[in-house]
């Protein structure tokens, strides 16, 4: 497989429309096992290499999922995983196995199945936006399709039977991905962290854990996965996704109101870091990119658009930085060269070169 | 504070879980925490490491003779550590288990959501074969053989159908 190709787009899960600022990508995954072998963790290399090597055609001849990659994970160099972790198409622990596990991927990113990560199966959908309905209505067929070529370990009463029990009934996890500096800026993110909680939805960060998510991007997934039917808990996520966007929003313009200064200052100084540091780290260059997205979604920094912001929070990452730079590089020189690309990139703006020099108001 | 497992480091990984509407609190040292099989980047579940720290306390007490899966061999004691099962098996072998576990993670104990079309199949099945039985009772109890005898060859069918699937 070639990863190469990936890198021509800043990847499904950041290609956000103008009506994509605040809920960036609905996701859904599916833990899924086979009826008669045992789960990848307990069942040794060997067993796990055969039901690769069996599940492998025939997943990536699914029509769901073409055009395909796949790919093992002992075939992948250890920047190429990274990547595709940086991309969400496979999680950390998929990044340490090696022979015997494998990702079938379609190539807009949008539909992934791991093989062998911590069940045989984790059937990945991804749409823009918020649209976790869809991508139910598209990951249900999939696992149906999946499901007419092999017998899924499934009890009446339990549902589908996972390694872990905290994935067993439906084996589904609905997340939506968020931006929520206005809530982060206004000390509020806290609360809601909380009262998500008690109804059993987890808050987590993009990168980071709780309120030091790192760039204020968030994940609202559900916790629970037996009792419930799947379409109530996508409805359940979609509803509150719309409850917190309306909560950003009037975070956003509280700020605009009350804290112009503030916020003006805030973005300012993001920006002026940016086009001027000579060493970045991950979490900073995060951080000051997601002040640039607030700024751009406020139209108070106008020289810079959303596309290049989204582009950058990708491409600051250390996978892709590494990739893109064509070597791997030490943390210090990564921080170097992060800089200076965020600096370049920057400076020659979207489409409005001319004005590089005025950065806003 | 000092974590609750070890008593001997500064406890800086606290989890809270609503159990049944009664919060369970938990403080560790992030070496116990990274033991117990808490991933820091992972989902939070602090029933795995309630479990974890239970097995541990119950191997030191009594490790003879423990419940083990017939078709995996998966111990007990393996899947306390683990907090993961070995195959889809260990469900019914440590069905006993279960319940509290579940109640603990979930909204209920049992699957509402989607069922495979096999096992919907099924399903159909089990429900055309109780019907069956039940006329081939009735046909008997009223002494209608030949019409029994119709019913017994529909039972046949469905029996070889489910069995091909």
């Amino acid at each position: 497989m070639n990863i190469d190709t990936l890198l021509d787009n800043t990847g499904a899960w950041m290609s956000s429309g103008d009506d994509e600022q605040i809920v960036i990508t609905s996701r859904i995954r599916l833990a899924r096992n086979l009826k008669n072998s045992a789960f990848p963790g307990w069942g040794g290399v060997e067993e796990c290499a055969r039901i690769w090597s069996s599940l492998r055609p025939r997943l990536a001849g699914l029509p769901s999922i073409q055009p395909e990659i796949d790919v093992g994970m002992d075939e992948l160099e250890e920047l190429d995983k990274q990547i595709l972790l940086e991309r969400h198409l496979i999680s950390r622990e998929q990044v340490e196995k090696g022979r015997g596990s494998g990702l079938i991927l379609s190539a807009d990113e949008l539909v992934s199945v791991m093989v062998n990560e911590e069940d045989h199966l984790r059937i990945q959908v991804l749409q823009s936006g918020l649209n976790l309905a869809t991508a139910w209505e598209k990951i249900d067929q999939l696992d149906s399709e999946i499901e007419s070529q092999t017998e899924y370990a499934f009890s009446d009463a339990l549902g589908y039977l996972t390694s872990c029990p905290t994935n067993v009934g439906t084996g589904m996890r609905a997340s939506v991905m968020m931006h929520l500096p206005g809530l982060v800026l206004m000390e509020e993110m806290n609360p809601i962290i909380k009262g998500l909680g008690k109804i059993g939805l987890t808050v987590r960060g993009l990168w980071g854990e709780g309120t030091e998510a790192i760039g204020n991007f968030f994940q609202v997934s559900n916790q629970m996965t037996l009792g419930e039917r799947e379409a109530d808990i996508v409805y359940n996520i979609e509803q509150i996704a719309r409850e917190i966007v309306e909560h950003e929003k009037n975070a956003r313009a509280r700020l605009v109101e009350k804290k112009e200064l503030f916020l003006k200052d805030h973005i300012g100084r993001a920006y002026g870091i940016l086009t001027h540091a000579h060493l970045l780290t991950t979490k900073e260059a995060l951080d000051l990119l997601s002040d640039l997205r607030l700024g751009v979604d406020l139209g108070i920094l106008k020289s810079v658009g959303r596309q290049t912001v989204d582009e950058l929070l990708m491409t600051a990452q250390p996978g892709h930085l590494q990739k893109l730079e064509g070597k791997a590089l030490k943390p210090k020189d990564r921080d170097r060269v992060r800089a200076k690309r965020v600096r370049e990139r920057l400076s020659r703006g979207d489409s409005k070169p001319k004005r590089q020099s005025r950065t806003h108001e | 504070m000092n974590c609750e497992l070890c008593q001997a480091h500064e406890a800086t990984v606290h989890l809270t879980q609503v159990i049944d509407g009664s919060i369970k609190k938990l403080h560790l040292c992030e070496a116990c925490a990274q033991k117990n099989g808490f991933d820091m980047q992972g989902p939070i579940s602090i029933t795995d490491i309630l479990l974890g720290m239970g097995g541990k306390r119950e191997e030191a007490a009594a490790p003879t003779s423990e419940r083990s899966c017939p078709r995996c061999h998966m111990r007990r004691s393996d899947f306390k550590k683990s907090g993961r099962f070995g195959c889809s098996a260990c469900y019914e072998a440590f069905a006993e288990d279960l319940p509290s576990l579940l109640r603990a993670m979930h909204r209920n104990d049992r699957h509402i959501g989607k069922v495979p079309a096999v096992a919907a199949r099924r399903v159909q099945f089990i429900k055309e074969l109780s019907d069956l039985q039940q006329a081939l009772d009735q046909a008997i109890a009223e002494e209608k053989y030949e019409k029994a005898a119709k019913i017994r060859d529909r039972i046949t069918a469905c029996r070889a159908s489910m069995e091909q699937g």
